[in-house]
């Protein structure tokens, strides 16, 4: 009998969806027109860079002159983070952003803490969720740039953006945030919404890797971080990637057609049946992040007395791919920062199991995982010196 | 990023365990750190290792290598199972990728540590036990909250 295959590192990277591929698959051959080349070849390239432009401005309520494409979520995190901070003409040097963020933004943030600036990194609350009024006592006469992520990537839960932006916009200060766990799988709309940069990338709805995006409102100015043919209004030169950004237009659309049908209802549906399941089933056991405030598809918990790469290398044994943010997983000896910034203590925070569903996951697949799962961390707990009580 | 023979035996430990009239116990380890492992001794009167078995909270290759050093040592007299090193440990499972050889180093000290316990009870000794808290050796850190942990989870560890 062949093993079943689950899934379950959509937060990680998502499959190119069949649309997407077929839409992308022209502009390797006849579209593989340079866009800025002024013959026909050049004019069909353009012409496709302009619909996926729409297409993904649309996305988020942008207009299309408002999202410059880039080479991943993390090229977008840079270009918006340096780019701002550099661009600033405001006499000030504190920059400020969240304990949880993804490393393209906490990296960024202490090099540049490195380089003279002042950061401030904001504490969490239980949930992984930055509080308004921390940010509100952060911000200083010399804060020039605040960047606070949308959703969390390690344990889905979704930030107040809209109270963190206004009290930004109040004190007149930059705010980005980055949104590449949350766009396509929510409602995003920067027309009603205090943002003034955002970030998106294309392998997590669906989308091919390589190719992301970034939402800088009308009027914001940013140093490129590469110079060169002045493509993309002069912010990130280089020759257009014509498919990867016809993918990401493509990836846009899905994301919409796929919420119209209902999926973000179905998804979390069955993420509340995984949860529920995992905390009924696995003694010592706890959902990591909001209930509520959470991405639809995303799931996390701690079972505790448990290293999380084991359970990790067992899941895959059976043909279910998850990850975790234990110390054994990321190559140091230290946990995931999320984790540790929301309060758990190493011990507990080595037991995280990240497992978040996409629009192919099955109610099967997740019967199969709650029957697998279990069985897993009882065979491991066995084989610890702590049992358990 | 593991080999087959880790894995192996990851899925399919030999040795795993406790044993209620062990000659000799050492644990080492902290769960600060993701792992604490557990060897137990049967020491025969030839001072020649019965049986072994163990006890591992941690990653794979904690597992691996402390099923592979139990295995190692069965049938060897202690003063031949002093001599094993986490490279030997290491080496018999074909090799471990850089950042796990902490894991095996883990393996060796159980050993050890299960070996001194032995001798203590046998001389009526009581010698004083490494630092088990931290990761990475010592440095007179607050041990409060691995203290407590360690409490906490003591209660059905034997």
């Amino acid at each position: 009998m062949e093993t079943r295959k689950v899934y379950l590192d959509h937060s990680a990277t998502t499959p190119v969806a069949e649309e997407v591929l077929n839409a992308m698959i022209p502009y390797f051959t006849e579209g593989m027109g340079n866009p800025n080349s002024l013959h026909q070849w050049g004019r069909d390239a353009r012409r496709a860079i302009d619909e996926a432009r729409e297409s993904v401005a649309g996305l988020v309520g942008a207009g299309p002159h408002e999202i410059v494409f880039t080479g991943s979520g993390s090229a977008s995190d840079n270009l918006a983070i340096k780019g701002a901070v550099w661009a600033s003409k405001r006499v000030g040097k504190h920059i400020i952003t969240s304990a949880v963020e993804h490393h393209a933004i906490m990296d960024t943030f202490k090099w540049l803490g490195k380089k003279g600036y002042d950061v401030t990194f904001l504490p969490v609350d239980k949930y992984g969720m930055v509080h308004p009024e921390s940010l509100k006592e952060a911000i200083r006469d010399d804060t020039i740039l605040v960047s606070i992520m949308y959703a969390n990537n390690e344990v889905g839960t979704i930030n107040p953006i809209a109270e963190l932006g206004t009290i930004c916009r109040e004190r007149k200060v930059l705010f980005h945030t980055d949104a590449v766990q949350a766009a396509g799988h929510m409602p995003i709309d920067v027309s009603h919404l205090p943002v003034d940069m955002l970030t998106i990338s294309a392998h997590k709805m669906y989308g091919p890797k390589g190719i992301g995006a970034l939402y800088i409102r009308k009027g914001i100015k940013l140093t490129p971080l590469v110079h060169g043919g002045g493509q993309e209004y002069g912010i990130r030169s280089g020759t257009e990637n014509t498919p990867s950004i016809v993918g990401f237009g493509e990836a846009a659309r899905l994301a919409r057609r796929l919420h119209e049908r209902g999926e973000t209802d179905r998804i979390s549906g069955l993420r509340d049946k995984l949860l529920d399941g995992i905390i009924e089933r696995i003694p010592d056991s706890f959902v990591t992040g909001h209930r509520v405030e959470r991405l639809p598809y995303h799931g996390s918990v701690c079972v505790r007395l448990i290293e999380g790469e084991g359970i990790l290398l067992r899941m895959d044994y059976v043909g279910i791919g998850v990850s975790s943010g234990s110390a054994c997983t990321s190559g140091s000896l230290e946990p995931s920062h999320v984790l540790l910034a929301m309060g758990l203590d190493h011990a507990t925070a080595h037991g995280s199991v990240r497992l978040t569903l996409g629009k192919d996951t099955t109610e099967e697949d997740i019967d199969y995982v709650l029957e697998e799962f279990p069985r897993i961390v009882d065979t491991l707990r066995k084989m610890s010196p702590y049992k358990g009580g | 990023m593991y080999n087959e023979k880790v894995i192996d035996y990851f899925m399919n430990p030999r040795n795993v365990g406790g044993m209620a009239d062990a000659s000799g116990v050492g644990e080492v380890g902290n769960p600060r750190c993701g792992d604490v492992m557990k060897i137990y001794l049967d020491v025969d009167e030839n001072e020649v290792i019965r049986d072994v078995k163990f006890e591992t909270f941690g990653c794979a290759a904690a597992i691996a290598t402390s099923s592979m050093a139990t295995e190692m040592v069965k049938g060897m007299t202690i003063d031949e199972a002093l001599k094993i090193t986490n490279k030997d440990v290491a080496g018999e499972l074909g090799g471990l990728p850089p950042e796990k050889l902490h894991c095996s180093l883990l393996a060796e000290e159980a050993l050890r540590a299960a070996v001194e316990n032995y001798r203590e009870r046998k001389n009526n000794q009581t010698v004083t036990p490494p630092c088990s808290i931290c990761c990475d050796g010592c440095s007179g850190n607050d041990h409060e909250e691995e203290e407590a942990f360690i409490a906490e989870t003591s209660r059905v560890a034997d």
